[in-house]
């Protein structure tokens, strides 16, 4: 491939004209004594852009091309995509470079050219990030289309029976496999309960203690260590629940009597509570921290004790914050791959016994989509209808987190 | 009204604990820190927990056991040409060497089943160790040198004391036989353990003792090279955009809203992302550095532009305003004066993106760098592997050895975390401004 | 007459910095006390040590006695809790918690338990409201959020508030502040009413509301106390320069 090559040269290039430019503006005589010609260097930044900007519109172009022209005759296709594009470009990089030489002069206002060149790119950047979600949305929802023309979307939302295994022969009955997607949200549902039953009283707790109970020194050697938490890859959590939690709990199971599996719905959600337990305190650290000073003096001025305050105060003033921290956190739970797949079982149980196992959504996703794949296939297809559903899940829940805490932000602020 | 004024306290102090109303009170908030104070402490419990089983299990990763065994490089079966030509030589057939020196080491061993055991005291791996020393020094042809040989997995497990020898013959790995050769050579001080060099400087493999964590440390430090290259500018661009030059209008908004949204959407779709654009609209190679560094960046960007935002805004503006007053223009006052002075906050937020990054593994899954792949990759568009990736493909592999090396895997990925992390606190101690 | 507060040599340190300076004052009972000064002078820091509100704050020590109905309060046996219940407190900015009025006004009788049912909480915050001047105003929407109010009458919803919870001695920090100039009359004229049952310690910025109110005056300068006396005798009279400097606006 040419490629890389190519993208060499023109950067050469634009380094030599970067260099003349600056000596041209620098040596000509008649730049003495100019008040608003700017400095050398911009002269040759604007050389630069003359040599970027043509090269990088064809540049597109030939990836708009080569793209839709694979499938058309490959012999001449191919000729102009190794051939006429990157003369092209190497062409049209010089041209403009040496044009832009040739325009140097003191009448020429080289800053606002390159601050406009340069307001351009800043823009480009920061819309990259609406692309993303663009190119999720899109990418996300013409697989899923083509998955609900192969299965009916009555069947994913309401049929209670998963098992996307196709059938060995095209021709066999039911060889579609069954997609109903209840218990994957069931089970989905039944792991970021337990997360929550575990992370969100700890870490309300933990952030209530932080913020209204602590020492300074208390809180900057604990709230560190409790980030680490936050911080540890969520593979090592994985294998943790895998290898630890998973095998302690249906131990203890065995002890006490009952019939715990090792892939237990208990112990992935317990694992992921412990990863949500610092997420939880310091957004509501955050959050009790907001709450005005004034409203603890009037208590505490009545005669109140700190719990008191905390109960019947801090906490109702707190509650939208809290409340969206905790959507956030959900949020989080339903969309965390790892553990699952690593803790929690692939087949789909319809059950609400935490001692089970159960799979979800995300785990289903990198069952799907891991390993030998066909394209267009419903059991791939699948993975990309549920991979919408999470995201448009998780989508409503952040916003409306988002909104509800800078409701409350605003109130306070 | 009267009766209340009665009820005033004017009927003196209430000592401690005197008044029951008081002392219940009291009680609760005891309860209440002692709660708060509980969480806390469960907290940090299940880290030290977590960590503890982890090094507990993942320390023995970094030792290996060593089997020295007297080897008689025979001329008759590395080089009967006696050629010495390097293609001989790599060719030539070590794994018997190695055999003819267990035979000589246990002479009394005959029956096939019993040789396959004895044979398997010495790790496959133990082939390229003779080979690298034969191509490294051809003169040992010919000649009979002791040498250490890497022990077998299972030998290795024994060693370390996790197969016990309590377990009936039937449910253990090792069998009777193979405790008394082991135990034999142990007293001939044959069995050695040292340091697991090869850990570090291998790639992967299906032989848990020759297994090294290099390729996806090469992977990782690939992705996340990509991944800077791509993010790092376009977060500090479009932090700069949205803070300094962006008008306030709806587009503005929508980008706002949008940059924090895809803050939170699950790391599972930016892979599905990367599946459908870098893939299969872009054809780029699966598997490849390239992609997974493309697809973590635009995962990392929403990261870096809120810390960069973040850092920027706390730049005063009155920075700005000496900047103009000297007849800057706006650019040449963000680009002189105020970005210099949020860089060292830009960077620290940099870095936090990039370790989540590095620790990220579901969207990499997706994009297929779950292969397995001996080779070190050479390059951004050769299949590769990461470190959490290979953490997650060891935890599945069934052998037991497996799991002191992921844990082992387990502690070096957390070490670069803490390495970056410490790295970031470091710089914000160092450069932190108080305007 | 015996006071009702005695402070002997009161210190205050924030961390290093000290903010009071061996204050003593004596605090006459059922009158109103006016602390005045500059601001950063301690007068403020001096009233939040009377109901022990610097405990709240890290770093915060406090050295002397002080000496409320013949007890120091800073003795390890007196609870804050009991002591914050008698010596209630009203805050520069209005600060209701964002609770119905009536539970605003309920909550100090309900975390000391000082209703034994139902009808006894209700007259208690209905006279409550009533001795704060507010129950006409409020009568019919005593379920409404007390933000709802109007900014006085929210400070006088905080006076209600703090007369729930029976107390003695009523601390005031600027509590017209931030109140326009009618809302100022109606709580200043709330304030002499108060005084008949109640011993009331107030700061002020405003001297002209210093004269207004108070029977005792005290000027408060770099942490100390200058001086003080009846409230006409120290804005009338001066005895030492730097009041005479500060009543006549030369600083402050």
């Amino acid at each position: 491939m040419s490629f890389l090559p190519l993208i060499i040269s023109l950067l050469a290039m634009c380094a030599a004209g970067y260099w003349y430019g600056s000596k041209k503006a620098l040596s000509s005589h008649s730049f003495a004594g100019q008040q608003n010609a700017g400095r050398p260097h911009l002269y040759g930044l604007y050389v630069v852009i003359w040599g970027v900007i043509p090269p990088a519109i064809l540049l597109i172009l030939w990836g708009v091309f080569s793209y839709s022209s694979i499938d058309v005759s490959g012999g001449i296709a191919g000729k102009i995509d190794k051939v006429v594009f990157p003369s092209l470009i190497t062409v049209a990089a010089i041209l403009g470079l040496t044009l832009a030489v040739r325009q140097i002069s003191p009448n020429l206002r080289a800053r606002k050219t390159v601050e406009a060149a340069v307001y351009c790119v800043l823009i480009l950047a920061s819309t990259l990030s609406v692309f993303t979600t663009i190119g999720i949305v899109l990418s996300l929802l013409i697989e899923t289309i083509q998955f609900f023309e192969k299965v009916p979307y009555q069947e994913f939302f309401f049929s209670l029976n998963w098992s996307p295994q196709m059938a060995l022969r095209e021709d066999q009955v039911g060889s579609s496999g069954a997609f109903g997607a209840i218990p994957l949200f069931t089970g989905t549902l039944l792991i970021t309960l337990i997360a929550m039953i575990v992370a969100v009283p700890l870490g309300l707790m933990s952030g209530i203690y932080m913020t209204e109970y602590a020492s300074k020194n208390f809180r900057a050697t604990v709230k560190p260590i409790l980030e680490i938490l936050a911080g540890i890859p969520t593979v090592v959590y994985g294998f943790f629940a895998a290898l630890t939690v998973g095998v302690f709990f249906r131990d203890v199971g065995t002890f006490i009597g009952l019939d715990v599996v090792s892939e237990s719905a208990l112990a992935a959600g317990v694992v992921m509570g412990m990863m949500i337990i610092p997420f939880i305190s310091s957004l509501s650290d955050d959050i009790i921290m907001a709450v005005p000073q004034s409203l603890r003096d009037a208590s505490y001025g009545l005669g109140a004790t700190k719990s008191e305050t905390v109960i019947n105060v801090i906490i109702p003033a707190a509650l939208p914050g809290i409340v969206g921290a905790i959507l956030l956190a959900v949020s989080r739970a339903i969309g965390e791959t790892m553990i699952v797949v690593m803790a929690a079982g692939f087949a789909a149980n319809l059950t609400a016994n935490p001692l089970e196992s159960v799979t979800t959504v995300t785990v289903q996703i990198v069952g799907l989509l891991v390993g030998d794949q066909e394209f267009d296939s419903a059991k791939t297809l699948a993975a990309f209808a549920l991979a919408l559903t999470l995201f448009a899940i998780t989508l409503c829940l952040n916003v409306i987190a988002l909104l509800v805490v800078r409701k409350y932000r605003e109130k306070y602020d | 009204m009267t009766d209340i004024q009665n009820q005033t306290n004017k009927a003196g102090w209430p000592t401690n604990g005197a008044n029951k109303i008081l002392a219940k009170r009291h009680r609760t908030e005891r309860n209440f820190r002692r709660l708060g104070l509980t969480a806390i402490l469960i907290a940090m419990a299940l880290l030290a927990t977590l960590l503890v089983s982890i090094v507990g299990k993942g320390y023995s990763a970094f030792i290996q056991t060593t089997i020295t065994l007297d080897i008689n490089f025979e001329q008759e079966i590395l080089d009967p040409k006696d050629t010495r030509s390097p293609e001989t030589l790599k060719a030539a057939s070590y794994g018997s060497v190695i055999r003819n020196a267990l035979r000589t080491e246990f002479p009394e061993v005959k029956s096939r089943i019993e040789l396959r055991r004895l044979f398997g005291l010495i790790s496959k791996g133990a082939v390229q160790e003779l080979r690298n020393a034969v191509l490294a020094n051809p003169k040992l042809i010919g000649t009979t040198r002791a040498f250490e040989l890497t022990a077998s997995d299972d030998v290795d497990m024994f060693i370390k004391g996790y197969i016990s020898r309590d377990v009936v013959e039937q449910d253990r790995r090792i069998k009777n036989n193979e405790i008394v050769w082991i135990d034999r050579l142990q007293n001939q001080n044959a069995i050695q353990t040292r340091f697991n060099t090869r850990f570090f400087t291998g790639g992967d493999s299906r032989e848990p003792e020759v297994a090294g964590i290099l390729g996806a440390m090469v992977g990782s430090l690939y992705t996340l090279f990509i991944t800077f290259i791509i993010s790092f500018p376009i977060g500090v661009m479009s932090a700069i955009y949205l803070e300094e030059f962006a008008p306030k209008n709806k587009l503005t908004d929508v980008i706002e809203v949008n940059i924090n949204n895809l803050a939170a959407v699950p790391s599972i779709v930016f892979g599905l992302l990367g599946v459908a654009l870098f893939l299969n609209v872009a054809h780029l190679p699966r598997s490849a550095p390239l992609v997974g560094g493309l697809t973590l960046a635009l995962m990392t960007l929403p990261t870096i532009i809120i810390a960069a935002r973040a850092s920027i805004r706390a730049v005063p503006g009155s920075i700005r305003n000496a900047a103009l007053g000297l007849g800057a223009s706006k650019q040449q006052a963000v680009f002189h004066h105020v970005l210099p002075l949020s860089l060292p906050g830009i960077l620290t937020g940099t870095i936090i993106g990039l370790s989540q990054a590095l620790g990220e593994t579901a969207p990499l899954l997706m994009i297929g760098m779950v292969a397995f792949i001996v080779d070190i990759p050479g390059g951004v568009t050769d299949p590769a592997t990461v470190l959490p990736v290979q953490i997650f493909l060891w935890a599945d592999s069934p052998e037991r050895a497996f799991v002191e090396k992921t844990s082992g895997a387990i502690m070096v990925l957390l070490s670069f975390l803490v390495f970056m992390n410490a790295a970031a606190v470091l710089l914000r101690k160092k450069f932190e401004q108080r305007w | 007459m015996e006071p009702i507060i005695s402070a002997k040599n009161v210190s205050v340190y924030y961390g290093k910095k000290q903010a009071l300076k061996g204050v003593n004052l004596d605090i006459p009972e059922n009158q109103i006390t006016a602390l005045i000064g500059p601001s950063g002078c301690g007068k403020s820091t001096f009233l939040r040590c009377l109901n022990r509100m610097n405990d709240t704050i890290e770093g915060c020590r406090v050295e002397g006695d002080i000496i409320v109905d013949g007890k120091d309060i800073y003795d390890p046996q007196i609870d804050e809790v009991y002591l914050r219940a008698r010596v209630g407190m009203v805050f520069q900015k209005p600060n209701p918690f964002p609770k119905s009025i009536y539970d605003n006004v309920a909550y100090a009788p309900r975390i000391h338990g000082l209703a034994r049912n139902k009808d006894e909480l209700d007259n208690m915050v209905l006279a409550s409201l009533e001795k704060a001047g507010l129950l006409a105003e409020v009568q019919d929407r005593l379920h409404e959020i007390g933000t709802s109010l109007s900014g006085g009458q929210q400070q006088r919803l905080c006076i209600a508030r703090a007369l729930a919870a029976q107390p003695d001695i009523i601390l005031m920090d600027e509590p017209c502040s931030a109140l326009d100039p009618i809302a100022t009359a109606k709580v200043e004229e709330l304030i002499e009413e108060l005084r008949a049952s109640y011993t009331i310690i107030i700061v002020t910025h405003s001297m002209q509301q210093a004269a207004r109110i108070s029977q005792q005056t005290a000027f408060f300068h770099l942490g100390e106390i200058v001086e003080v006396g009846k409230t006409e005798q120290v804005f009338t009279s001066p005895q030492d320069s730097r009041t005479q400097g500060y009543i006549t606006g030369r600083f402050g």
